[in-house]
């Protein structure tokens, strides 16, 4: 387990927690109101999940917990206590990327990339959910996201491609 | 940001959360979170202990209560939006809990958090309030009802005392009524600017019945009872609509000045009225 640095930490409010983070058991103890996003950030050194607003708009921070896309800047870390979290690190298997990601890549989907882990995984709870959406039931679904620099367009060709829909 | 320290308790029966919000001064149910995060990571809410009614999975659920459905607190936006239950006998609040932000926050959203918060500019609180929907709260004193109309007081205040928990939402099914909920956002994801629920019983030309109540049109969910009035037969949409914002008192803010939602307000009630009367 990383140090608990957290600044202010509360020390007679901490709690054990056990959380799954692709796979992978972790105890930790922690201060109620560290934020999950932080937790995986910072305790578990897992820097692809991106602080885009802290403020619930952008959905850069998104992750799924038990397999649905929540967005981890307004979750406690230990709300998620017990819980199955995949972050975007854990999508790929055996070093090959996982088909939204190779998806992503394909059709131009991202530009700095800034935004793209969090409409990854929008898309694969999306897609889990509506396995073959309409553009529209695409441009909906990833609501929750903003992306500075696409115009969204390559954005919803990638989905596009990863559901096997006409694109 | 970081939220200012807070102590944090686990609830694992209603009796129990009951409990703990007496122990402290300043004890707060914490449920989905996301209404009650975002204040916290602002520091505009700072309680001393929180206490998580999120895994109390009892209080998740839909069931067949003869002339009502009953809701569990703890049911999900997104449960909501697609449980058949609620899509058969109350389709207009699953329509209503796919508008609500976005699929995140529908994932963790619960209905027992809209309505608990007590925020004008919420979607679910406008349609029990036109649902005529109890609400079933839970306190140190025991269990009562409350009707909607009753439940909301003012911007963020509500029936619910310091140790009270809402635990279920009664609704009465719609039958053969035609409805829907309007909701103008200026961006996606955004709070309603203006929504408007409608929910209307007719035989043949004429309008037996009819319920309107409004979002962010004042401090709490407004019933248009002179609109209501005023819709007589089918035709009557216009007119009605006409009078809707009648008994409102809408905010000003950065989405639109009062006048604006007045207006507003007017030409969303006449959609939603001709789409109700048509369904
Ligand atoms: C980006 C974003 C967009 C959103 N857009 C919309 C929208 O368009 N329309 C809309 O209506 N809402 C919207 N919301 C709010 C969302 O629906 C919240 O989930 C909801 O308002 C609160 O539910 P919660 O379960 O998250 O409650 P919490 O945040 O956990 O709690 C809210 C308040 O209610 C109290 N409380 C919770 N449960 C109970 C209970 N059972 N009994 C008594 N008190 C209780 C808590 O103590 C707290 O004060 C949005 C939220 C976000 C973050
Ligand atoms: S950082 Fe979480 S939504 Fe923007
Ligand atoms: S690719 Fe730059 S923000 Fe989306």
């Amino acid at each position: 387990m990383l140090a608990p640095n957290f600044p202010g930490r509360k020390e007679d409010a901490v709690r054990r927690v056990s959380i799954t983070v692709n796979g992978a058991e972790h105890d930790l103890d922690l201060d109620p109101r560290e934020l999950l996003v932080y937790v995986l950030r910072e305790r578990l050194g897992l820097t692809g999940t991106n602080v885009g607003c802290d403020t619930s708009s952008c959905g850069a921070c998104t992750v799924l917990i038990d397999g649905e896309s929540v967005k981890s800047c307004t979750v406690l870390g230990v709300q998620a206590d017990g819980q199955e979290i995949t972050t975007i690190e854990g999508l790929a298997t055996n070093g090959s990327l996982h088909p939204v990601q190779e998806a992503f890549k394909d059709t131009h989907g991202l530009q700095c990339g800034y935004c793209t882990p969090g409409f990854v995984m929008a898309t694969v709870s999306l897609l889990r959910e509506t396995p073959s959406p309409s553009e529209e039931q695409i441009r909906h679904g990833l609501e929750g996201n903003l992306c500075r620099c696409t115009g969204y367009h390559n954005i919803v060709r990638a989905v596009q491609q990863a559901a096997g829909v006409g694109v | 940001m970081i939220p200012a320290p807070f102590d944090y308790e686990v609830a694992e029966s209603v009796d129990q959360a009951v409990e703990l919000l007496g122990s402290r001064d300043d004890a707060k149910l914490l449920a989905g979170g996301h209404s009650l995060i975002p204040l916290l990571r602002l520091r505009f809410a700072r309680p001393a202990l929180l206490v998580d009614i999120g895994r109390m999975d009892d209080l998740r659920y839909v069931r067949d209560a003869g002339e009502q459905l009953a809701i569990g607190a703890m049911t999900r936006h997104n449960d909501l939006q697609h449980n058949p239950l609620v899509q058969e006998h109350t389709p207009i609040l699953s329509h209503t809990a796919g508008l609500i932000g976005d699929p995140q926050v529908r994932h963790r959203g619960t209905i027992g958090g809209s309505v608990a918060h007590g925020d004008p500019a919420s979607d679910l609180p406008t349609v029990l309030t036109a649902l005529d929907a109890d609400l079933v709260v839970r306190g140190p004193g025991g269990e009562r009802t409350v009707p909607a109309e009753e439940f909301f007081r003012g911007v963020f205040e509500t029936a619910l005392g310091p140790q009270d928990v809402l635990t279920e939402i009664r609704i009465p099914k719609l039958g053969a009524a035609g409805w829907t909920y309007v909701k103008f956002t200026r961006r996606a994801q955004d709070w309603a600017t203006v929504g408007v629920a409608a929910v209307v019983r007719r035989t043949n030309g004429t309008i037996d019945a009819a319920a309107i109540a409004l979002t962010n049109m004042g401090p709490t969910p407004v019933r248009a009872r002179a609109a209501e009035g005023a819709l007589k037969t089918p035709d009557d949409a216009a007119g009605a609509a006409n009078v809707v914002a009648q008994e409102s008192d809408p905010p000003t803010d950065t989405s639109g000045s009062a006048d604006y939602r007045r207006h507003l307000a007017t030409v969303l009630a006449r959609r939603a009225l001709e789409e109700a009367i048509s369904r």
